[in-house]
């Protein structure tokens, strides 16, 4: 019964989204509309030769959604790596802008591609993998909601899809990390909020008594950004078959609003539902306790509290209010120990286990990842403060902050979740190479020190020279002068960038081997959720 | 599965006694540093919004109590660069052009502005160095279009042109004798072999007489008789190796054929008098002055 319903659902999906297509007002609409109908005509097929089969056994884990997740991230990470790399070359070479790719894979159509590619595709899906794998081991139950995993899952690809095509397209709400139209922002709200209550039903028949710290982790990340994508993106459609709408924020509430998002995006995309990463994955790896329950419980909540406000300091000098740029420095400057809080309990758990560091890669990796957790936690309460950042604001340094932030710590230790999962997921004895691991952390390292290192010179030469002037009080360069000095610097950007794809490919090889190469485990047994 | 992965040594903290997935927690106190320094951060930011604007209150947030912001910090620190510049500046807006390179003082002023001015609005055409690009003339040489001395790129600056809105800007138009068929095909092919010829360059030899005869005839009233061109007209120099364009044959002949007409801008509207002398000051003195 429910199949049918199923299948007249997604039947009517794909005829809605048909007549939508053929009345679309503009290009990245139509495509959007046919995506929608060639997933559902999928889905719609695919259900079809499925009726009437034996349900798949529910007992145990539900891992298959988790295996898809893994490779998924590893995919979409080297796509948005790739992506990066290019537009890096692009800055380096703008006669790299060809003619013909005008219009659809120029620097400005390619740069939001990037950045949703490596925070939502790769990150977004690490996130999503490991918080379904760890909330169900720390729960010891499976996940709810029988396939509504399965749904989060593809629904998020989609979502991804939708995106893309929509930025080389050129539909964008060009708002920074919210460039989705208003079609793509509700869809994704609809698959959020399904993967909210996926999570939170599988934290309700949790057979253990007390919610473990990675879940609250994981937990807080969902519920605020459910709040942040809803709240940044109000806006009314100027046709219901066409891409364009238009905000209900204007001036400075609009841009307050933006980076009130867009600074909780790296909050709680990137820093609390990382953390809910860090707190499974490096005790596991580790096999160490978590170095203090009351300093997790502490952090936590200061984390949480803090990070909401520290938006405005996106904003200073600008038309937004004195007022409010002040109060969101000093919640930035607050917001450092709190952050460090994750850093010491992430270090202090290896405190025994440091020998470790000399034979296991992954070890490595997720000590490294910390470490740059650590740096750019101190880096961003630091350029928040108003002097500080009348130099740093608008200059690659910013951009060097980011990727120390994105590449040291979100991409580490993904890495290292990745290397911890799929030996178990696929139920293999071991990694096909730990000698491969070792390479990809040494490209890694490399290529951000590299790329960090380049930006933090060529973004505080950038704010001195703008800010230089002569006996006469005028300005002395003019801003091609800065891009001019900036070449060298782009060119080391790109090779970092290079050596990080490169290991991030080796990566890919390394876990592919693992499962078509590796060896089974002995105790196949399906693991259970236990008592 | 909830087995212990490691035993604890006789000496080590408590664990709370939770397991989940095997993962235990020390019940260690939170480090004393830690703390000490997150209250520290709280006690000078309680300190810091008392001093500066933060607390939005009923109909305004606290002013704090330094009366410091943004807007009146970059107010005072303009203020402070204008009072400096007063004297001066209104000295250079008033000045006669060709006595400022004498006065030291204004001379080294009228160069420092002059260079912010043209980093701002010139260099978009003329380059960040004044070196031009194709269509755009360089600054940097002797050769002038529409005149090199001081008063004469003052007048250029200041009105522009072949624009639009100022009805003093520079003002000439070229035929275009190929499109609109003002010329033969051969007549343009003498021409362009003449004009080769006059420029020093490798040129057929028959068609150069006529050519000759055919630049008398249609060019020499703008670009004078010997090619050298009138700079009352903006007519450029044939005869020399500097090309706004091009002097290779393939874009001489497109330039006979099609004409040009570079725009510039009338800056009467946007820079101040004194901003105006000082830029003028600054390109006369970039090398190629008169």
């Amino acid at each position: 019964m429910w199949d049918y319903i199923k299948l007249i659902v997604v039947g009517a999906v794909v005829v809605l989204a048909a007549i939508a297509a053929s009345y679309a007002r503009d290009l990245p609409y139509m495509v959007n509309a046919l995506t929608i109908m060639l997933a559902a005509v999928g889905l719609f097929i695919w259900t079809m030769r499925g009726l009437g089969d034996a349900k798949p056994s529910t007992d145990g884990y539900a891992d298959g959604v988790v295996r898809a997740g893994v490779i998924a991230t590893a995919l979409w990470g080297v796509v948005g790596f790739l992506v990066g790399v290019w537009i890096a070359t692009l800055l380096a070479f703008p006669s790299l802008n060809f003619e013909w790719a005008q219009g659809y894979l120029n620097f400005g159509r390619l740069r939001p591609l990037h950045t949703s590619a490596v925070i939502f595709a790769f990150g977004g899906n690490g996130l999503i993998a490991t918080s379904f794998y760890v909330v169900q081991r720390t729960s010891a139950a499976r996940l709810w909601g029988g396939n509504a995993g399965w749904f989060v899952f593809w629904g998020y690809q989609i979502a991804i899809v939708l995106a893309a095509t929509n930025y080389v397209l050129g539909a964008t709400q060009s708002k920074e990390y919210a460039e989705f139209e208003w079609f793509a922002d509700l869809w994704l709200t609809i698959v959020w909020v399904v993967y909210l209550i996926v999570f939170m039903g599988t934290l309700y028949k949790r057979k253990e008594k007390h919610i473990y710290v990675a879940n609250w982790f994981y937990l807080s990340f969902i519920v605020t950004i459910a709040m942040l994508h809803i709240v940044n993106n109000l806006s009314i459609p100027v046709s219901f078959f066409g891409s364009k709408s238009v905000q209900v924020f204007s001036g400075v509430q609009d841009m307050m609003t933006q980076w009130w998002y867009g600074h909780n995006a790296v909050g709680f995309f990137l820093t609390a539902g990382f953390l809910g990463m860090m707190y499974y994955f490096v005790p596991k790896q580790a096999e160490r306790p978590v170095f203090s329950y009351k300093l997790s419980i502490i952090h936590f909540w200061a984390l949480i509290f803090l990070y909401i406000w520290a938006g405005p300091h996106h904003l200073h000098y600008t038309a937004l209010p004195d007022w409010a740029s002040t109060l969101g420095m000093v919640m930035s400057i607050i917001l450092w120990m709190p952050s460090w809080g994750g850093m010491i309990n992430g270090l202090m758990t290896l405190s025994g286990a440091w020998d470790k560091l000399r034979t296991d890669p992954i070890i490595r990796m997720m000590v490294v990842s910390i470490g740059f957790y650590g740096m750019s936690t101190f880096e961003g309460p630091m350029m928040s403060i108003r002097a500080v950042n009348s130099l740093s604001h608008y200059t690659d340094w910013t951009i060097g902050h980011v990727h120390s932030g994105a590449l040291g710590w979100n991409g580490m230790i993904t890495f290292g979740a990745l290397y911890f999962l799929v030996p178990r997921l696929w139920n293999r004895e071991r990694l096909y190479s730990l000698k491969l691991v070792s390479y990809h952390f040494w490209l890694a390292t490399i290529g951000i020190v590299l790329y960090a290192s380049a930006l933090w010179v060529s973004g505080i030469m950038e704010g001195l020279m703008w800010r230089e002037v002569d006996a006469n009080g005028f300005l002395v360069n003019s801003f091609a002068d800065t891009v001019e000095a900036k070449f060298p610097m782009n060119v080391v950007r790109t090779i970092g960038g290079l050596l990080y794809l490169t290991g991030a490919i080796i990566m890919c090889y390394n876990l592919w081997a693992t499962v078509a190469k590796g060896t089974a485990k002995a105790d196949a047994a399906a693991p259970v959720p236990a008592e | 599965m909830s087995k212990k992965p490691t035993e604890l040594e006789e000496d080590e903290v408590e664990t709370t006694g939770h397991s989940w997935d095997g993962i235990e927690e020390y019940n260690n106190p939170l480090p004393r540093w830690w703390l000490w320094t997150l209250y520290a951060t709280i006690i000078w930011a309680i300190g810091y919004t008392i001093a500066y604007p933060a607390w939005p209150m009923l109909t305004q947030a606290t002013p704090g109590v330094l009366g410091w912001s943004t807007r009146g910090d970059v107010a005072a620190e303009i203020k402070a660069v204008d009072v400096a510049n007063a004297e001066i500046e209104s000295k250079l807006a008033a000045a006669d052009l060709t006595t400022i390179s004498a006065d030291a003082d204004m001379n080294s002023y009228a160069n420092n502005a002059g260079k912010a001015v043209f980093q701002t609005w010139c260099i978009q055409c003329h380059q960040t160095g004044g070196q031009g690009a194709k269509g755009y003339p360089n600054l940097l040489d002797d050769d002038w279009l529409w005149g090199g001395d001081i008063e004469s790129i003052h007048t250029t600056i200041k009105h522009g042109v072949r624009n639009e809105d100022d009805d003093d800007a520079r003002f000439s138009e070229m035929p275009k004798f190929g499109a609109d068929e003002l010329l033969e095909a051969a007549e343009i092919d003498q021409v362009v072999n003449f004009v080769l010829k006059i420029s020093g360059q490798e040129a057929d030899a028959a068609l150069v007489t006529d050519g000759a005869v055919v630049f008398e005839d249609n060019c020499a009233s703008c670009h004078a008789e010997d090619g050298k061109g009138d700079r009352d007209q903006g007519a450029p120099n044939l005869t020399d190796a500097i090309w706004l364009y091009g002097g290779d044959e393939a874009t001489i002949r497109d330039s006979v054929n099609n004409a040009r007409f570079g725009v510039m801008p009338t800056w009467a509207a946007r820079l101040s008098e004194s901003d105006i002398n000082a830029v003028a000051t600054y390109v006369h003195q970039l090398g190629g002055g008169e």
